[in-house]
Parts: structure tokens; C-alpha cells; sequence
């Protein structure tokens, strides 16, 4: 472990940092246009951002430590799982510190503690949106772990740097196991960042919110921090995305700075193919009742346990 | 030259026994039971667990000792395997009893001098049961383990239900000891001679020593809560007082699971692979149900009583996998499954005795159990909220914490499994980790609903703002454990060296040699997996620490306290929150077939209408009502014989007599 090592662990968590509203105002202006509307500045988020962080916080007078605690939570698990997933260069030195089960674990907390703030004030929507979140979260979660494990069981290794050199050198070709697995994933990352059909990120009808009722209560500051943990959440999970399905261009080793030079351009190049194939799937599809989620994720879970059959059966 | 681990157990156990005894002088002083014997108690554990620690890698030692029958005295032994468990008895148990001092107080029923009595034959029998090296030892201090456990349950025996509760506790303790009974039968070979010793030399037949690791699995399983010999566990727990439901929760439960260990790889030699699938399916079944059934429950002990059933299924699920990879010859998987196992054991016995505790001093406040009536106790009693919120964490299996490490573990056996021979099994083990992700999924769910009802949100009664934190000896002892989740959770480098003498002993195969250092586990080598607890830690403190630094020296840190906004609606009353079935509805409609519903819902018209639900375990009428009811038959046919008159039953004998004359003469 070299301290370039370390550096080059910093600047991939500042890149994810920097790009991850910028992902979020993509995909704005993406769906934006494939509905005919004038598309917000590619900006707004960061703009928004700025703005509630200069905001006086409100906060409501039963809240405990818990909920001001929590976004600072949030946000940090958010940013150890940007230092795990390999955007930028595999071969870093928080890799060795947690994998891929550790990855959903990361997830995993940031739920919990979201959920328990939102159940904080005792509002009705509050822990509506909490329990929605638990809900949705506990059909999510075993599936993007399947997910993680037909990667897993292909590379014969759960730490992901290790998963994503062995799926950049193998052939180039359809492997049947990973093609289970990425509609798995597709759907899971929907899912998880509350974007249609399960949850819509622009709703103001408060019955069918989940995300958005969760952190009703929250202003300023604290909302920055949210939202800024969500959009680097999303980060993370195209991240995880294009790292298994489309591992090209990410650089080696750690200190070798040309080919983390060349790897940005490569993955803004990939999120924005991405974001923009999310606003696809999110104009053309429409949000489910609440109670079609578990069928939605049951064959997610069920298509990514069949993805590790076949991995384990056939080894392909 | 320190004395052999033997004595130092023994004498343990003895001083159990007289601090139990003296609290029958004291019948009556609550003063001296909870300041003087409890406490007492609390320190012969800490002795036992230290003690413990130190022979788990020493050597195994035995002894013979000149009580019991003559002739069948009782053989004392302790290895790796019973040093693993009397740690985990002494620290968990010191922990309880030091918030038991905090807790008794006089109630109508059990005096508090004989529950001192009690408490402490139910350590010390738990104690024996752990060093019992002969099958006569070993049911003798089963069965006092059992019966001090039913009296201990029904402290309150005034109520009913409460008897009821014990009532059923004591028969299903007694069906399973029938069945380690039979076990220890098969197991001595008809040699006659039933110490442990000679059971490891038998040699059995592949077919006996299936039925007596069955009779063992149903025993055992009894015992400690795998379907469908649950149904005691979640009566009997909240039937208790809280430290007896943490004492039998987090420990006993664990008694069953030694005896499980003991029996499948210690005293019988061969182990076929359709035992661990069998095993294997048994417990994820159990882990299964036992959430799903968590996640509905509104009496808050009920929940955690199927949680428990949820995390013992997980164990069982691990030592089946222990037996799948035994029986196709790859030790260094089954280290690990055991490893996984064993540390599973060790983290339950910690947050599930702290989250028992934490309803425990919640009840003192508040005296309720009920979800539907807490809520906002954050605010009231912080120090029990704070702690619990560690051991909600931790059970739900959330890194840095202890759970974390078990299922991780357990994940990478199941990952890193090479091709076995059979192609069932091969299916069998992707599925099976996909339950237990499932699972573990679930358990999150479960967790996040008994805390946020209880301890967040708003009261949902007017009392409750007199609720009062809990007193020093209570906090004191939730800290404790509070701690031991932390340090097991970041730690696990240190705890997996700690218990690798039991996979040397019972597997043959260490796991600690590559299991990596006090920073990092690597079970299978740096490049295929590894994970440090400490760094996702500190890495997670740091930035927290640094984004409030920055976030108030850049921009402000001025809060405004204002009434919750909610969407503008002006009329928010506390009822307006979910409930505990409110919160469940989800699973409970998603997994629909799995309940049997009582349901009322109110009609249009009702006056006065109500809703009401009570999700019933579906298990009471799959096996036991035909049980019942075949006894019922049973006993009808057998009442005809009965006629009341003195002329029959002469006739009856006359009969018999016949009989007797004709088949003996």
C-alpha cells in the first residue's frame, strides 16, 4: 500500500462525490426531454444543494439526537461504498477492507438509519415511508446480493476489484449466467433508488411516496446531506453496474495515473449512456401500486438465484 | 501452576449452588438478594468465563466425581468445545445477573429469596450440562436445567396464562429429553457402559448412528426452538421475567446447540452428507418462519421469542453445512462453516440477552409489553434506548457490529463451496444461501419495526411520560453488553483465533491459520475475500466527524425547533402512527399463506367499529390440534372399557389373570 495508493482511493471518493448530482441532473434532463419538456440545467442539483446547506435547519421539536444524526450516517456509508466500488481503478486500498457482501451491508445501514429517523418525529407519513422503505428494501437486498454472487462465484473471490479483473480479461462474449444477473441488477437498482415503476423521485402526492416520505421532516442541511447521499447512491449503483456488466476502461493498478486519467472520461462516457438508458426505462414504464413491488423484486430475487443455478449447473 | 480448569468449573458451579442456597435464608429480603447474592453471582460468572477462555486452548482434562448413584458416578470433563460454551454461559450469564440486581423487586408471586434460589441451579445446571461426560451427568443436569427454567418462567403463577405457558415449556423440554434419552441409548452400542468416553470408542452402523443424530437433532431441536417444536418459545418467554427470557434466550438456547455439536461430531465418528441437508434445510425453514413470524407480532418479548427461533435456525442451518462439507472431506470449509457457527452463537447470546434486558427495564417503566401502547421512550429512558439501538443493529446485521461477521462468515462457506459430488446438494447450497440473505433481509425488517415503534416516534399513551430511565445496576449491565457487540463485531480476527481450538477438535481442521490478523479476516486469502471491520469503522466515524466539522464551519449550524411539519396536516395525534401491525401488514401480506388470520374488519355500518387482527402460528394446527385429537379418539375408546361398576373390573381381572396363567405358566 502505497500513498499513492491512498491518493488515488481519495480522488475516485472526490470524483464520486463531484459527479454523483451531476449523474442525478443528467438523468433530469434526460427524462425531461424524452417527455417533451423544457429540461432543467444540468446543474440544479448541485445549485440545490448549495442552496440548503446556506438554509437555517428546522427541525421538528420531538426530534432526538437519532434524526439530526442520521444524515451525517447516511451520507458516510454512502461515501465508504464509493470508496469500495471500483469506478475508477480496481486494486484500492479500501478494497481489502470490505467487499461485496460488506457493499450491501454499507447499503443496508444507510436504510436502517433512514427508516429509524423517519420513524423519529411519529408522523403518519414519516413511518409510512419507513415501512415502504423496509418493505422494498427487504426484497432489494437478497437479490442484489445473488447478483453480487454470480459475480462472485464466476471471479471465485467476493472482493470486488478481484470481480471486476476477471470480468474485464475473460472473452468476449454472452455469458447466460451474467445476462440473468444484469436483468436482476436493472431491476434492483430501480428499485433501490426509488425511481419507477416502484417509487417516483418527482412525486408530490404523498401516498405514493417512499423515499420522499422518509425524509419529509428533514430541511437544510441535513437535506443537503440526503440528497446529496442519495444521488451518490445512484453513483454507486451504476458504478456497481457498469463494473460487472461493462468493465472496460477501468485502470489496474492504483498508481498508474494515465490510465485513471483515461478512466474518467470512460465512465462519464458510461453514466451518461447509463442515466440516460434509466430515463428511458423510467418515461417508458409506469409506477406500480405499492403492493406489484413484490412481484417486481420476488422475480428480480428469483431471476438472480436462477443466474447463480446456472453459473453452479452449467458454468456458464 | 494454575489449578486445572476442571476444579475451577466445578467450583464454579458450586459457588452457583450456595449463593442459590443462601438465598433460601433470605426468602424474604429483596435487600440482600439484590445487593449482595446477585451480584455475587454476577462475579462467579466473570470467574467462569475467564477461566473458560484459558482452556479452550488447553488440553482437554477430566475427572471423576464421587457423587451420584454407586457405581455411576459423574465423569467431569472440559475441552475446547465445553470451555467455548462456558464462556459464552459466564460472560452472558454475569451480565444478566448484574441487571437482575437492578431488577426483582416483590411481586405476588415467586418471593424474591427463591428466585435467587432458582436462578443461580439454573446457571450452575447449565454449567454441569456443559461439563457432563457421561450420559447420567449429563440428563441429570438437563432435566434440573429444564425444571429450574419451568419455575423460574412462571414467577408470576398467579396468572393463567402464565401457567399455561409453563405448562407447555415443560412438556416439549420433557419430549426432547425423551429423545436425547433414546440418543444416549443408541449411542453406547450395547456396550452398557454410558460414559462419553465410551460412547467415542463405539462404533456404530451407518444406520444407528442416523437414528442418533435424528433423536439427538429432535432433542436438541426441542430444546432449542427448531420447527415444529417451537410453539413453546414464544409463550414461554414472555411469560418470564425479562432476565429469565435473556438467560434462556441467549444461553439455554445455546445448551441445545452444544449438545447438538457434542453429539454430531464428537461421539458419533462418521457423518453422512444427507444429515447436513437435512439440517441445512431444517434451520433455514426455521430461520425463515421464525422472521416472518417476528415481523407480525405486537407483544414486543413475542417478537424477539421468534427471532430467537430465526437466529437458532440460522446456527442449525451452519451446522448443517458444517456436516455437508465433514462428510464430502473438505475440513477447511467446514472450519469455517463451524467458525461461522460457533460465532453466530456467541453474537446472539449477546444482543439477543441485551435486547431482552432493554424490553425488560422498558416493562419496569412503562409495564407494558404491548407495542401499540410505547412509542417515543428515546426521549424517556435514553441510556436503554442508545444501548438497544447497538443490539438492534447488531441483529439486524449491520456493519461494524457482531451479526455482521457470523453471516458473512456463513455467506463465504456457502460461496466458496467447490462442486460436490451429489448434483442435489449442488442445488440445494445456492438456494439455501439465498434463504438465508432472505432471511437476513427480513431480520433487518423485524429489527427496524421493534425499535422504531418502541423507542422513536411519539408516545402513544398519556403515561407514558412518566416512564423513568433504567437504575445504575441495569445500565451497567446493558453497557456491558452493549460493549461485548461492539468488541465482537470489530474484533473478529482475535475471536476467530479465540474459538479455533473447537474446530481443531471437532473438524480436525483449523480455520485460524489463515483467518488473517486483529485488522482483517481473510478465511480464504486476501484476493478472495476479506474484511475489516476496524477500518469500515473508523473510515465511517471520521467522515461523519469531518462532514459536521465542515458542514458548521462553512456554512452554519443554526436549528430552528419548530412542530413536525407532516405535509401541513394541522391534526396529528399519536395514533396516526404505524402500529406494530401496521408495520407488519406488509409481510404479513406478502407471505399470507404462511398465518392463519383471526381478522375483524368493521363493516360500514358499525357502530362502534374496531379492528382486529392476531396472526396464529399455523403450526398449532398442522401438528398439534391432530395430535390432540388423536389422543382425544384414543382416550374415548379407552373410556368404554370404563364402566364404574366393581363387577367389571372384577371381570377384568379375572381375565388378566387367565391370560397371565396361560402365557407364563
Amino acid at each position: 500500500m502505497s500513498a499513492q495508493a491512498f491518493l488515488s482511493q481519495f480522488v475516485q471518493v472526490a470524483v464520486a462525490l463531484a459527479l454523483a448530482p451531476l449523474l442525478v441532473g443528467w438523468v433530469n434532463q434526460c427524462r425531461a426531454w424524452l417527455s417533451n419538456r423544457t429540461a432543467p440545467p444540468l446543474t440544479l442539483p448541485y445549485r440545490t444543494i448549495r442552496k440548503l446547506f446556506m438554509k437555517d435547519a428546522v427541525v421538528a421539536s420531538n426530534a432526538s439526537p437519532l434524526f439530526r444524526l442520521t444524515p451525517y450516517v447516511v451520507f458516510a456509508a454512502m461515501c465508504c461504498a464509493a470508496a469500495i466500488v471500483p469506478s475508477l481503478a480496481t486494486d484500492l486500498p479500501f478494497g481489502v477492507a470490505a467487499d461485496a457482501i460488506a457493499l450491501v451491508g454499507l447499503f443496508a445501514l444507510a436504510r436502517v438509519f433512514i427508516a429509524l429517523a423517519a420513524m423519529d418525529i411519529g408522523t403518519a407519513f414519516g413511518t409510512l415511508g419507513a415501512r415502504r422503505e423496509m418493505f422494498v428494501g427487504f426484497l432489494a437486498e437478497p437479490a442484489l446480493l445473488m447478483v453480487l454472487f454470480t459475480a462472485s462465484l464466476i471471479s471465485g473471490s467476493t472482493s470486488l476489484p478481484s470481480i471486476v479483473d476477471t470480468l474485464a480479461h475473460r472473452e468476449l462474449a454472452i455469458y447466460p449466467s451474467l445476462a440473468f444477473a444484469g436483468v436482476a441488477f436493472t431491476m434492483v437498482s430501480l428499485a433501490e433508488n426509488a425511481r419507477i415503476p416502484v417509487d417516483n423521485p418527482a412525486t408530490h402526492l404523498e401516498l405514493t411516496m417512499i423515499h420522499e416520505a422518509m425524509v419529509l421532516e428533514y430541511s437544510a442541511r441535513h437535506l443537503a446531506l440526503i440528497e446529496w447521499a442519495s444521488a451518490l447512491k445512484l453513483f454507486n449503483y451504476s458504478c456497481i453496474g457498469l463494473a460487472l456488466f461493462v468493465p472496460f476502461g477501468i485502470a489496474q493498478g492504483s498508481d498508474d495515473w494515465a490510465a485513471i486519467a483515461i478512466a474518467v472520461p470512460v465512465l462519464v462516457a458510461k453514466l451518461a449512456a447509463g442515466g440516460f438508458a434509466l430515463a428511458l426505462i423510467e418515461t417508458a414504464s409506469a409506477k406500480m401500486r405499492i403492493f406489484r413491488a413484490p412481484e417486481f423484486l420476488g422475480t428480480a430475487f428469483l431471476l438472480a438465484v436462477l443466474s447463480m443455478l446456472v453459473r453452479l449447473l452449467l458454468g456458464s | 501452576m494454575t489449578p486445572p480448569a476442571t476444579s475451577l468449573v466445578l467450583a464454579a458451579i458450586a459457588a452457583w449452588l450456595a449463593i442459590g442456597v443462601l438465598g433460601l435464608f433470605a426468602l424474604r429480603k429483596l435487600r440482600i438478594v439484590s445487593r449482595v447474592l446477585f451480584p455475587a453471582g454476577a462475579a462467579v460468572g466473570v470467574g467462569l468465563a475467564i477461566a473458560a477462555y484459558v482452556a479452550i486452548s488447553a488440553a482437554p482434562q477430566a475427572t471423576t466425581l464421587p457423587i451420584g448413584l454407586p457405581e455411576l458416578p459423574f465423569h467431569v470433563r472440559v475441552d475446547a468445545l465445553s470451555a467455548f460454551f462456558l464462556v459464552l454461559l459466564g460472560a452472558a450469564g454475569a451480565a444478566i445477573s448484574w441487571f437482575s440486581s437492578g431488577y426483582f423487586r416483590s411481586s405476588e408471586g415467586t418471593p424474591p429469596g427463591l428466585i435467587c434460589f432458582q436462578y443461580h441451579v439454573f446457571l450452575a445446571a447449565m454449567a454441569m450440562v456443559l461439563v457432563a461426560d457421561d450420559a447420567y451427568a449429563f440428563m441429570v443436569a438437563w432435566e434440573a436445567m429444564a425444571l429450574a427454567s419451568y419455575f423460574l418462567v412462571t414467577t408470576e403463577h398467579r396468572i393463567p396464562e402464565i401457567r399455561r405457558a409453563g405448562f407447555l415449556y415443560l412438556l416439549i423440554a420433557h419430549i426432547g429429553a425423551i429423545a436425547i434419552l433414546l440418543c444416549f441409548g443408541v449411542l453406547q452400542g450395547g456396550s452398557g457402559d454410558y460414559t462419553f468416553g465410551a460412547m467415542r470408542g463405539a462404533t456404530l452402523s451407518p444406520a444407528w448412528a442416523s437414528i442418533a443424530f435424528f433423536l439427538a437433532l429432535t432433542g436438541f431441536g426441542a430444546k432449542a426452538g427448531l420447527l415444529p417444536l417451537h410453539v413453546w418459545l414464544p409463550e414461554a418467554h414472555p411469560a418470564a421475567p425479562s432476565p429469565v427470557s435473556a438467560l434462556m434466550s441467549g444461553v439455554m438456547l445455546k445448551t441445545a446447540i452444544y449438545g447438538l455439536l457434542r453429539v454430531a461430531f464428537d461421539l458419533v465418528h462418521v457423518q453422512l452428507w444427507w444429515w447436513g441437508a437435512i439440517a441445512l434445510s431444517l434451520g433455514l425453514a426455521s430461520a425463515l418462519f421464525g422472521v416472518i413470524f417476528a415481523a407480525a407480532q405486537t407483544d414486543m418479548k413475542r417478537l424477539l421469542a421468534y427471532s430467537s427461533i430465526e437466529n437458532i435456525g440460522i446456527i442449525v442451518a451452519g451446522i448443517g453445512l458444517t456436516i455437508l462439507f465433514k462428510a464430502y472431506d473438505k475440513p477447511m470449509l467446514a472450519a469455517i462453516a463451524l467458525t461461522a457457527v460457533l460465532y453466530h452463537a456467541l453474537n446472539h447470546a449477546f444482543f439477543k440477552s441485551l435486547l431482552f434486558l432493554a424490553t425488560g427495564s422498558v416493562l419496569h417503566a412503562t409495564g407494558e409489553r404491548n407495542f401499540g401502547k410505547l412509542g417515543g421512550l428515546i426521549h424517556r429512558m435514553p441510556w436503554v434506548a442508545w444501548l438497544a439501538l447497538v443490539g438492534t443493529l447488531a441483529i439486524a446485521g449491520l456493519p461494524p457490529l457482531n451479526g455482521f461477521v457470523s453471516e458473512w462468515l456463513l455467506l463465504q462457506a456457502f460461496l466458496f463451496t467447490p462442486t460436490l459430488p451429489q448434483s442435489f446438494v449442488n442445488m440445494l447450497v445456492p438456494i439455501a444461501a439465498a434463504a438465508l440473505v432472505l432471511a437476513a433481509a427480513l431480520g433487518a425488517y423485524v429489527m427496524v419495526k421493534f425499535y422504531g415503534v418502541v423507542f422513536l416516534g411519539r408516545p402513544r399513551e398519556a403515561n407514558l411520560a412518566y416512564a423513568h430511565d433504567a437504575g445504575k445496576y441495569e445500565r451497567a449491565a446493558l453497557c456491558a453488553l452493549a460493549a461485548g457487540c461492539v468488541l465482537l463485531g470489530i474484533f473478529p480476527g482475535a475471536v476467530i483465533a479465540a474459538l479455533d481450538p473447537v474446530n481443531v477438535l471437532l473438524i480436525g481442521h483449523s480455520a485460524g491459520a489463515t483467518a488473517g490478523n486483529w485488522l482483517m479476516i481473510a478465511p480464504f486469502g486476501e484476493d478472495r475475500s476479506s474484511y475489516s471491520a476496524v477500518i469500515v469503522l473508523v473510515v465511517i466515524v471520521a467522515v461523519v466527524l469531518v462532514t459536521i466539522q465542515v458542514v458548521h464551519r462553512y456554512y452554519h449550524g443554526r436549528v430552528r425547533h419548530a412542530d413536525a411539519w407532516d405535509c401541513g396536516y394541522p391534526l396529528q395525534t399519536s395514533r396516526m402512527q404505524d402500529t406494530a401491525e401496521g408495520f407488519g401488514q406488509p409481510v404479513r401480506q406478502v407471505f399470507e399463506p404462511f398465518f392463519r388470520l383471526e381478522r375483524h374488519l368493521p363493516s360500514p355500518f358499525d357502530a362502534k367499529p374496531f379492528y382486529f387482527v392476531k396472526p396464529g402460528d399455523p403450526w398449532w394446527h398442522w401438528v398439534y390440534v391432530p395430535i390432540a385429537r388423536g389422543a382425544e379418539l384414543v382416550a374415548r375408546f379407552v373410556g368404554l372399557i370404563q364402566q364404574g361398576r366393581i363387577s367389571v373390573y372384577l371381570t377384568y381381572s379375572f381375565v388378566t389373570l387367565l391370560a397371565l396363567l396361560f402365557f407364563v405358566r
